[in-house]
């Protein structure tokens, strides 16, 4: 992109992709060690993403050493056993300390019967909102709105990053010392509640810089949700009985371990139907708000969820809840490339919970923690650059050419992709149950795309966005299926049909990264960072 | 999907237009905001929290269009709703903070 000069011209030593909680904290952060920010958004910082419409638990444990030790153990043998002690030590304590810092910053939490706040869970609109708060009270610049479209680099790594502005129309560059991607993972369009905006986008820029990624194969996350509804909160499944229509039980069905059951019967046509007439009545309230949303449908359509019978599917929230994500190679949460950081849910959770899903608590702390890591690092980072900064001479990296002219590209294109791509990551029988067979018919669809969209160029308009998304989506699809063809084992959430029990000697992590040519290699989990 | 701007309620903040992290609505010069863009929508609900005069409907069900009524939607008060329930807007406390948010873990710790 050196046709002309960008609409809006920024520069700042460190720049942040993706407004949800880990990049308002890494901004937060940076700013705190001196570094001047700028944050761009592709939808609103403060109700993008999977955080801010719902409510979460956070791993909020106290330093207690046996408490520390239960909660680093409960996800440990589900996550085959992949995750790392040092980095559940370090996330626990950092989540600790901000956890502490919302306090202080006013977020408004519960108290328990002795007056002090209880801290294991955030509402999302509240933390969000408040995020946003303090990240301009910080001084950052924010712009909504503001898609990256592609990172800028040079020979001494990723620079910067140069986007397109939904509201303005205009295109825009920020020139930056650091740049942190913190975009979130990748749930397909699937709307699933709060994902669509997570669209796999910062894979697809850190491996156009040449970063890598690990753990694609746990991307086969699915929630729980009632066909009429976008609200895949799953938690209070626990107190659920699943029925068929004819009223008799879905023997073995259930939240935790029964969602293959649920699974099964949707591919052969069967409806299963929930109601959560397990949950005891003197809860009901309870339940009631500490999840406003999840009654939200029900309420709207005149169904009692304690009493009734609904249908329910299970929407595809791949990496959201999966594990995989960009390779982060050392505690500041860099990326091989220099200058280049990744921190939340675009990075991968594979740390703290192996392979094992990072909903709900791991994810949120796991949020908080990278972005504060990441931060800090891409803050130091910047700084030792000091004035060279200012004379590099960057160029984007797009996989696709970006264009101001017109594009070749035929109209409703972009979405016959989508749906293509769509259709070889959603259906159980290919991702949440794989196969060699089908994994390899849906590389082969999946490879074509991918030439397709390669030979395009893209011209910057509205639609620009769309294109890239895309492009991301399919490159995320590949990097999932080849790394789930590599591994010939049943582990975490990655389920071979053909291959149904983990195997000991294939505990180790896959890194994998490439565009054109996709590739895969094992990495060794560090022999010191096995839990006892 | 969201369906209802109402026109009787809307103030014309735009509020809903910068807040909706899909993009779906556009700004409308001497007018109240449209929905441009329908099918973006991702049905999160956050414009319905943002909105200061509770003058938009998102229906729950994020793929189909039900083309219900400001008038029904009104009749089975449901403008606003959720804000309420969350606890945003005028004298209302976060419902963030309510007691029970810690009595369930205690209860089914």
């Amino acid at each position: 992109m050196s046709e002309r000069k960008p609409d809006l011209q920024l520069t700042a030593d460190v720049l942040v992709i993706g407004g949800g909680p880990a990049g308002t904290w890494a901004a937060i952060t940076a700013v705190s060690k001196g570094s001047k920010v700028v944050l761009v958004d592709k939808g609103y910082c403060g109700t993008s993403g999977a955080t801010a419409p719902s409510g979460t638990g956070v791993w909020y444990i106290n330093p207690d050493k046996q408490q520390r030790e239960e909660a680093k153990q409960s996800r440990y043998g589900l996550g085959g056993q992949l995750a790392d002690n040092r980095w559940m030590d370090r996330v626990l304590d950092r989540t600790y300390e901000n956890m502490n810092k919302l306090g202080e910053f006013g977020y408004p939490f519960p108290l328990d019967e002795l007056g002090n706040p209880y801290k294991r869970g955030l509402q999302g609109p509240e933390y969000m909102k408040l995020m946003r708060r303090l990240v301009l009270k910080a001084g950052v610049r924010i712009l909504d709105h503001s898609p990256a479209l592609e990172l800028l680099a040079d020979d001494h790594g990723v620079g910067g990053a140069h986007g397109y502005n939904l509201h303005t129309g205009e295109t825009w560059s920020v020139q930056a010392g650091a740049v942190i991607i913190a975009t979130g993972g990748c749930a397909f369009l699937s709307k699933a509640l709060g994902c669509n905006v997570l669209t796999g986008d910062g894979y697809l820029l850190a491996a156009e810089a040449g970063a890598e990624l690990s753990g694609m194969e746990f991307s086969n996350a699915y929630a729980i949700s009632p066909t009429f509804s976008s609200v895949t909160k799953t938690a209070y499944y626990r107190y659920a009985s699943f029925y068929y229509e004819d009223g008799t039980a879905v023997e073995g069905a259930g939240s935790q371990r029964g969602r293959s059951i649920i699974a099964r019967n949707l591919l052969q046509g069967r409806q299963v139907y929930a109601s959560l007439d397990q949950a005891p009545e003197d809860i009901h309230p309870l339940l009631r708000v500490n999840q406003t949303n999840f009654f939200l449908p029900f309420d709207r359509l005149g169904i009692d969820p304690f009493k009734d019978k609904f249908p329910v599917t299970l929407r595809l929230e791949g990496t959201v809840r999966g594990t995989g994500g960009i390779h982060i190679v050392d505690e500041t949460c860099a990326t091989k490339v220099p200058g280049l950081y990744a921190a939340g849910d675009a990075a991968t959770r594979e740390l703290i919970c192996g392979g094992f899903t990072g909903g709900g608590s791991h994810n949120a702390a796991w949020a908080m923690s990278s972005g504060s890591f990441a931060g800090e690092g891409a803050a130091v980072y910047a700084a030792t650059l000091g004035d060279s900064s200012s004379t590099r001479s960057l160029k984007g990296l797009s996989s696709s050419t970006l264009t101001r002219g017109a594009s070749d590209a035929k109209p409703n294109k972009t979405e016959e992709r989508v749906r293509a791509v769509q259709d070889e990551v959603a259906p159980y029988d290919r991702n949440l149950f794989r196969t060699s067979k089908g994994l390899n018919e849906s590389l082969s669809t999946l490879d074509h795309i991918w030439q397709d969209i390669r030979n395009e160029t893209i011209s910057l308009d509205a639609h620009s966005v769309k294109k890239r998304e895309a492009a991301a989506m399919t490159a995320t699809a590949r990097w999932m299926y080849n790394t789930a063809l590599e591994r010939t084992e049943t582990r975490g959430m990655h389920k071979r049909e053909d291959f149904p029990q983990q195997d000991a000697s294939q505990q180790y992590r896959l890194i994998s990264g490439g565009l054109d040519k996709v590739w895969v290699k094992k990495e060794e989990v560090a022999k010191e960072a096995v839990l006892h | 999907m969201i369906e209802i701007v109402s026109e009787s309620k809307c103030i014309s903040c735009n509020l809903c237009v910068s807040v909706c992290p899909t993009n779906v609505f556009d700004k409308v010069e001497g007018g109240i905001p449209v929905i441009a863009r329908q099918s973006d929508c991702q049905t999160c609900f956050m414009c319905e929290l943002y909105c200061p005069v509770d003058a938009l409907y998102v229906d729950p069900n994020p793929e189909q269009i039900t083309l219900k009524s400001e008038e029904d939607v009104e009749n089975l008060g449901l403008f606003g709703g959720y804000r309420e329930k969350v606890g945003w807007g005028k004298g209302r406390t976060p419902v963030a903070k309510h007691d029970y948010m810690y009595q369930l873990s205690a209860k089914t710790r």
